[in-house]
């Protein structure tokens, strides 16, 4: 028969000689190999103590961004919610009353903001939809719970801390993912703010 | 009065019973263990880590979640042979460590405490005997499960034990013929003598290795529980400690025939290298040799997990080819040539 590829190989179909029906060889070569693995190294990660380094592109946990003064950016808009193909991410927006400027960035801000990880593929694109660069995708996944009501990650799981009071804690969050927004410009052509 | 009890020696012996059917099970506990982080190991895996540290308190969460499970007895099954049969095979299994001379023995206060339960005079026969009954356990839990599979494998195991004993047999026939006694403590001593019998059995070895794996049904001829033929043979219907029971014989199966290959081949509680005649007996003396024997123990052990981890299961006619058509001529070779040896050894020496 003709062979489709040159990769095929010939099995040997020779009655066995006396040596290989012993089997006892085969059998020592065999258990050779298996007591050379005890001295390889193993491959698993210990998960919980250990982490695999991720790439810098990874999509992970969301993080609501605030700005250089510690104010949220989140203006509930709802394009985050119209672009996510799972349906993950609900909100309820609110105004912002007269003395909390500091903490919100614009006259409108999101009083609840949801997400469902369940639901959540994490394709990202509601960080590609923010007009605002309020949210991010970071470097981290979402742990392991035990009922599904814990999946559904409210604003306290979502926010990052405030880089004015807790610089340290924001830097970790942020972990070089979040970044500095450019206002738009539309006569300088940069889509995506920068 | 003729018949006195002497209450010391019962006593003596009651407590030695206890230690070392204690040691038997916290060794099948612990083989359990052995098993996943050999199997681990071998598969380049890290195996069971998360109880405890290195994951040593693996086998007591084991145990809570079989004593936890619900204790199923099917319908239809033969209710007393049901429950019997997990008993029987852990029976079985324990009662053969009561002729293996764990050690010399220990000076308590003037009293020689043997560390062996019953020096019988016939030892290597009693072996057989128990070991010829371990198959009762698979048999009847395969019988009273009412399940074919579990009848199967019952049957399976049945003809397994049976031809494997005829070889092995032989091969002890062999190394009887060369120590010139039945009695364990009597071969030890042999071999703490002169060499151990190894040398002197290398082809009786071989085949009482591949006879004790088929005997305590372990890969690669573990067909009375072949999981992808029979399901998981005879213990299909068996749940919570009843499982355990079985699982737990098979451990200790391995344990003792382990400990019996020591025994008779590698000079049992013999502490390698050393002269222990020359030495005066003390505590140390007698715990280093039963140290040793645990140590080569502990390796046949290994050498069961690390076959099972490596060789597939044998075909089932490849087995009966291989037990009768191979073994057992083997073995009367092995006999034949032993007698030989041993006749031309006498006629040099007279």
């Amino acid at each position: 028969m003709q062979a489709l590829t040159n990769r095929g190989k010939q099995v040997s179909r020779k009655p066995m000689n006396i040596w290989e029906r012993m089997y006892l060889p085969s059998i020592f070569k065999g258990m050779a190999i298996t007591f050379s693995h005890l001295f390889k190294k193993r491959p698993t990660i210990n998960y919980p103590e250990k982490t695999r380094p991720f790439s810098p592109v990874f999509r992970g946990l969301h993080v609501l961004n605030r700005d250089e003064e510690g104010r949220e950016r989140c203006t509930a808009c709802g394009l985050c919610a119209v672009a996510c193909p799972a349906e993950a991410i609900t909100m309820e927006g609110a105004e912002r009353l007269p003395g909390e400027e500091n903490l919100f960035r614009e006259e409108k801000y999101a009083a609840k903001y949801e997400i469902n990880m369940l639901r959540c593929i994490f394709c990202g694109l509601c960080e590609e939809a923010c007009p605002k660069d309020a949210i991010y995708l970071s470097e981290t996944f979402t742990p392991a719970n035990f009922t599904r009501k814990s999946f559904i990650y409210g604003k306290s799981d979502l926010l990052i801390p405030d880089p004015n009071t807790d610089k340290e804690a924001y830097d970790k969050a942020a972990a070089g993912r979040v970044r500095v927004a450019v206002p738009f410009n539309p006569s300088s052509g940069n889509i995506d703010g920068h | 009065m003729l018949l006195v009890i002497d209450w010391a020696l019962l006593l003596e012996k009651f407590l030695l019973i206890a230690v070392i059917v204690t040691i038997a099970l916290v060794f099948a506990m612990y083989s359990t263990y052995a098993e996943r982080k050999v199997a681990a190991w071998l598969q380049d895996r890290r195996g069971p880590n998360r109880a405890g540290p290195f994951g040593i308190l693996q086998p007591f969460a084991d145990a809570v979640k079989l004593f936890s499970k619900e204790d199923i007895i099917p319908s239809h099954a033969n209710k007393v042979l049901f429950v019997m049969g997990p008993g029987l095979a852990m029976m079985a299994a324990l009662m053969t460590s009561a002729v293996i001379p764990w050690g010399t023995s220990l000076d308590i206060k003037g009293r020689i405490v043997s560390l062996q339960i019953a020096d019988l005079n016939i030892a290597i026969l009693y072996v057989f005997g128990v070991v010829a009954l371990g198959v009762y356990g698979v048999m009847i839990g395969g019988w009273a499960s009412n399940n074919k599979f579990s009848l199967l494998s019952a049957l399976r195991g049945a003809s397994q034990n049976i031809s494997y004993e005829l070889a092995m047999g032989l091969s002890i026939i062999a190394l009887v013929m060369v120590s010139g006694s039945l009695s364990l403590r009597e071969i030890v001593t042999q071999q703490q003598d002169h060499v151990w019998n190894i040398v002197k059995q290398p082809l009786g070895f071989l085949i009482f290795i591949v006879c004790a794996f088929a005997e305590c049904n372990r890969t690669p001829f573990d067909l009375p529980e072949a999981e992808n033929e029979l399901n998981f043979g005879y213990h299909q219907e068996y749940s919570s400690m009843k499982l355990g029971f079985y699982l737990f014989a098979e451990y200790i199966n391995m344990y003792i025939s382990s400990a019996i290959m020591a025994t008779l081949y590698f000079g049992g509680y013999d502490i390698p290298f050393i002269n222990e005649a020359s030495m005066t007996p003390s505590w140390w003396l007698s715990l280093l040799g039963f140290a040793c024997l645990m140590g080569k123990t502990i390796f046949f052990v290994f050498v069961f997990m690390w076959v099972r981890w490596t060789i597939p299961r044998f075909r089932y006619d490849q087995l009966m080819n291989l037990g009768w058509k191979s073994l057992i001529p083997l073995a009367l070779v092995n006999m034949v040539v032993t007698g030989a040896a041993i006749l031309l050894w006498q006629q040099y020496h007279h």
